[in-house]
């Protein structure tokens, strides 16, 4: 099977990433044009999509917390729960405000990164 | 023609390239930082993160891409991956539509300009859209779209040398700020409650299907999640109403 690996020419890897990264997606936004241009504003269809869509950022939100890539994988899951919980919370009763949720949120995960890193240090 | 306060096409179009500005925005090359480095660790050279940067554009579906890479699986493989993880681009796309089109607005044109729908895009646009009047709405996304790629596509090529030497404590935090701006932003920008209940019920559900399935699991989360939200708001409002 062809691979990224496949040939030596400086071009391949650009075709590669063309086919499996840009049609591979750009597919999925040229059917949701498709799709959109028949939907109503106001519509019980146009509902029902839009609550797909946010189940579907809901769903990644939760993998990008709980299965993380990088260097996030080093800090403890119950560390990354808390934090996101309680910047969420802070959201929340501030009054819907964004930034207060995030400084809460990174607070919290540099100081449990902090706290995990002693007491590995202390043993 | 209808003369509008506010100035015409170019007004707008520049209201939207001030995003750039904005706070998701801001967020976005904060989270292209982490990527960079995750590119520059993988070993994919300046060029080819820069192409993928511009043509996939989508962050999820490029650190599957680099994860496909550094696996080394074939090309139908890579695809496969890529193109089912990116399913969801298709219903966020397919909600953003009805808000910025009026009937005068081409196909070929919202073709074009769809490219420039990811998560960031999606939350900025259903967050301001409102105050922009109907006729300049495309003007208004192209603005935000065209101008946040071109800086992460510019960021990605100038930071690709130094990104290697980031702080562990900074790479984790990069990689959480996504998550936690998601969860907040999109919660807020939600108007409806049928919304509301996707979200919470998409979160339970999300880890839920990875366990189950894990290659389909945010399809699975965001199809059964959504619908069953929809189900509850329709209910909830027959309930109301009687």
């Amino acid at each position: 099977m062809i691979s990224y690996q496949s040939f030596e020419a400086w071009w391949w890897p650009y075709v590669f990433i063309a086919i499996a990264g840009w049609l591979a997606t750009d597919i999925w936004r040229w059917l949701g044009v498709l799709i959109g241009n028949r939907l109503k504003q106001d519509s019980a269809a146009l509902t029902w999509v839009r609550s797909v869509a946010t189940a579907l950022l809901a769903a990644v939100i939760a993998k990008l917390v709980l299965y993380p890539v990088g260097e996030l994988q080093n800090v403890p899951v119950s560390v990354r729960l808390v934090a996101v919980a309680a910047g969420f919370a802070a959201f929340l009763i501030s009054g819907k405000r964004i930034w207060v949720g995030i400084a809460v949120a990174l607070g919290l995960l540099a100081g449990g990164q902090f706290l995990t890193g002693a007491l590995i240090d202390a043993g | 023609m209808t003369v509008h306060q506010g100035g015409g096409a170019t007004y707008w179009f520049l209201k939207g390239a001030r995003g750039i500005a904005s706070l998701p925005a801001i967020i976005l090359m904060s989270a292209f930082v982490g990527f960079c480095g995750f590119a520059v660790e993988a070993g994919v050279p300046l060029g080819e993160t820069v192409f993928m940067t511009g043509m996939i554009w989508a962050l999820p579906a490029k650190v599957l891409l680099v994860g496909s890479i550094l696996a080394g699986v074939s090309l139908p493989a890579a695809f496969l991956t890529v193109a089912l993880s990116s399913i969801r681009l298709m219903p966020m796309v397919a909600a953003l539509i009805p808000e910025i089109r009026t009937q005068k607005t081409p196909t070929w044109l919202l073709l074009l300009l769809s490219h420039f729908v990811a998560i960031t895009a999606y939350v900025f646009t259903m967050e301001r859209i409102r105050n922009v009047p109907y006729e300049h709405r495309v003007s208004f996304f192209a603005g935000f779209g065209m101008t946040v790629t071109t800086a992460n596509i510019i960021l990605v090529a100038v930071i690709y040398s130094t990104v290697a030497n980031l702080p562990a404590m900074v790479a984790g935090a990069l990689f959480f700020l996504t998550p936690v701006y998601f969860l907040t932003s999109i919660w807020a920008s939600t108007r409806d409650r049928a919304g509301h209940i996707a979200m919470v019920v998409g979160l339970a559900l999300g880890p839920l299907f990875h366990q189950v399935a894990p290659e389909f699991d945010i399809l699975y989360a965001g199809v059964v999640g959504g619908t069953l939200a929809f189900i509850i708001d329709r209910v909830w409002k027959g309930g109301a109403r009687t």
